[in-house]
């Protein structure tokens, strides 16, 4: 059974975390993910979720805490947002290395400086190669499917790495949507059970030194795991639609308006939503590919869905300086089709319906260089 | 064979306090204990892959942050209705400078951990760098000597007496030269709810510049002379608990140690001073928190 209430983006994922039932919850405030943490401890003061609460002194306090916790053999969640998952930047290596399948919600905030607390994705895309696969939702109703969706991702014993679920700062966080929500989880999501655990009964040493002779293999594991993730959030995704009666594309991919298309869009995020529109009112030929998965990057999905199609878009609010659109530059390396590189959005500044038309009404296709969307420069 | 439960066959260098002092914090706590370390000598030596000197679970996740997952460990015990030891392992740099902010969290949560800090008095792992806890005047090799400054121009930061006004249940500093000292205190630590704090002096022969069969000695050495005060703070209530001879002078402490060799008698003291006043102090804390 499932209700539907009008709830934002920040409790929808409280919710989801209450139903996914952590027993360790570290938090420390950052906007815009605070609202996520301030339900959650509403909730625990209401002894509507069984977990402890640990009001940690900073990020990586929270990461640290979590990542205890976790190897101590309980399921765990934290939040943050653009400084804040700075700070933890250290310990994402080491949570996705010692193999601990947490999973962090991360409302996407620009980063400093200049400081910034609006929506675009510096933070995460930041951390790509941090080793935890990073999911990017569209509604508040993905966000709270996906936080569900990522603990039986994360815990699978093929994959046992952590989850980043990654929502627009303000466009999902502070957004009320009607979400539906389960009652039960039905089974979808069973009790934690570890691979691996600090247990007295049982000593084992985690987080170990590995000299040159060893560390390799462990690196390289961790690749092998996020490649077995790409078919596993795709089973899980479906499996959650066959239970629950809502799904993500493929999991790793969402497209729309692809089988007419001759040349496509690609994008994260809320992002898709506008495009979604765009493309509907003007009976546009373009077709939309909303990238789900980053980590892992989706390269076979991709070259599929765009067999067809003659050039790509990639419109993403990040930067990577000296080079050029994080996604659209990953995106080129596996498409033999020009993939135009449009960055926008970036310290939350609105990409307009026009902007989108001109950029698919004509650079879009030419399939050349990096533009940057209204630029004053 | 199980033996101690930090085994033999780890690296750390001979005449190493250190190691000593793992012994004796598990030969208290026993097996029940779950080890969260911090990035440290102790560490390196202890967990090379695919070995491990450790006979009880022990975690490892970086410097700074060894008392905040040791919370999530409380926390995560909490949880599944589980009561074993919590014990943090850090030294000097992971306590004084680096994880003095994850330190301080885990005090003003409340969390039931032991956090004991070994303390070798600067970065030894990275090759005796100067830290928060090095000595006035010690060289190290970024407090070096010459014509503009001469060894540690800063002196060294009052952690126990800080935990103890943050709130610790229990603190106390021992010493590797006195093992049964650590094993009471740490046996007292952990049958006291709340967070606790033992500190604990480690001469360190690479570092302190002396012959490694000399650890213990040089240990008492400083005890004895009164730069180390062994004490114990329980309810605010300040208890010395080893009487100085003062047969042993601070000099002769000094000078059995070559990174104090470059210090004049002046230098030496103004050591001497301070130590003098220090044990004063000690003295005046204990009468005062008594009454």
């Amino acid at each position: 059974m499932q209700v539907t209430k009008v709830i934002e983006g920040s409790h929808a994922i409280a919710e989801a975390v209450k139903i996914a039932g952590p027993k360790v919850i570290a938090a420390y405030p950052i906007t815009p993910q605070t609202h996520i943490i301030e339900m959650l401890a509403d909730m625990v003061a209401a002894g509507a979720i069984d977990a402890e609460y640990i009001n940690v002194e900073s990020e990586h306090s929270a990461l640290a805490a979590c990542i205890g916790a976790q190897a101590t053999g309980v399921r765990t969640f934290t939040a943050t947002s653009s400084q804040g998952l700075a700070l933890m930047f250290e310990l994402l290596h080491v949570a996705s290395g010692m193999r601990l399948p947490l999973v962090m919600a991360v409302g996407n905030r620009a980063l400093s400086a200049p400081l910034n607390i609006w929506n675009d994705w510096s933070d995460s895309i930041s951390c790509r190669d941090s080793g935890w696969i990073q999911l990017y939702c569209e509604s508040p109703q993905e966000a709270y499917d996906t936080i569900i969706q990522a603990y039986r991702i994360a815990e699978h014993k093929r994959v046992l790495l952590p989850v980043m679920v990654c929502v627009d700062g303000y466009y999902l966080t502070h957004t009320s949507e009607p979400v539906s929500m389960l009652t039960s989880l039905d089974g979808f999501l069973g009790d934690y059970e570890p691979e691996f655990k600090l247990d007295t009964e049982n000593p084992l040493s985690l987080g170990e030194y590995a000299n040159p002779d060893y560390y390799q293999e462990f690196k390289e594991a961790q690749h092998n795991a996020m490649g077995n993730a790409l078919s596993v959030i795709g089973e899980v995704n479906e499996g959650f639609a066959r239970k629950f009666g809502r799904g993500y594309g493929n999991g790793v991919i969402e497209t729309f308006n692809m089988e007419n298309a001759s040349h496509a869009v690609l994008t994260m995020g809320t992002l898709s939503s506008t495009i979604k529109y765009f493309i509907e009112r003007e009976k546009s030929d373009v077709g939309l590919i909303r990238l789900r998965s980053f980590r892992p990057f989706p390269s076979e999905d991709l070259k599929k869905v765009c067999s067809d199609v003659r050039s790509i878009a990639v419109i993403e609010k990040d930067i990577s300086f000296g080079s050029g659109g994080a996604v659209a530059t990953e995106l080129r390396s596996v498409m033999d089709i020009p993939v135009a590189s449009f960055v926008g959005g970036l310290g939350g500044r609105d990409i307009t319906l026009k902007q989108i038309k001109e950029i698919l009404g004509s650079t879009g296709k030419s399939g050349e260089g990096l533009t940057f969307v209204g630029s004053r420069l | 064979m199980m033996g101690e439960l930090f085994s033999s066959g780890h690296t750390a260098c001979a005449g190493c306090g250190m190691t000593n002092i793992i012994i004796n914090i598990l030969r208290a706590a026993g097996p029940d204990t779950i080890i969260s370390n911090a990035t440290s000598c102790s560490e390196i030596v202890s967990s090379q892959y695919p070995c491990s000197a450790w006979r009880v679970p022990y975690i490892h996740v970086a410097f700074e942050c060894s008392a905040a997952v040791a919370s999530g460990i409380e926390a995560a015990l909490k949880t599944q209705n589980k009561k074993s030891n919590v014990i943090v392992i850090a030294g000097d740099g992971g306590t004084f400078d680096i994880g003095l902010q994850s330190l301080s969290g885990m005090v003003d949560r409340g969390h039931n951990v032991l956090y004991i800090c070994y303390d070798n008095e600067c970065y030894a792992n990275t090759g005796v760098q100067r830290s928060s806890a090095t000595p006035h005047g010690a060289w190290t090799t970024t407090s070096p000597y010459g014509a503009e400054m001469h060894g540690n121009p800063a002196g060294k930061k009052p952690i126990a007496e800080m935990m103890a006004a943050q709130g610790c249940k229990y603190v106390a500093t021992s010493s590797v030269a006195y093992p049964l000292d650590i094993q009471q205190k740490v046996k007292k630590a952990l049958a006291i709810e709340g967070p606790k704090f033992i500190l604990i002096h480690q001469p360190c022969t690479l570092a302190w510049r002396y012959p490694p069969e000399k650890t213990v000695e040089i240990a008492r050495m400083a005890i004895d002379c009164g730069l180390w005060v062994l004490y114990e703070i329980e309810n605010g209530k300040l208890k010395i608990t080893r009487r100085p001879s003062f047969r042993t002078g601070v000099k002769d402490y000094l000078k059995a140690q070559g990174r104090f060799s470059h210090l004049t008698d002046e230098e030496m003291e103004k050591i001497q001073e301070k130590a003098v006043g220090d044990w004063k102090r000690f003295e005046g804390l204990e009468k005062t928190t008594a009454a």
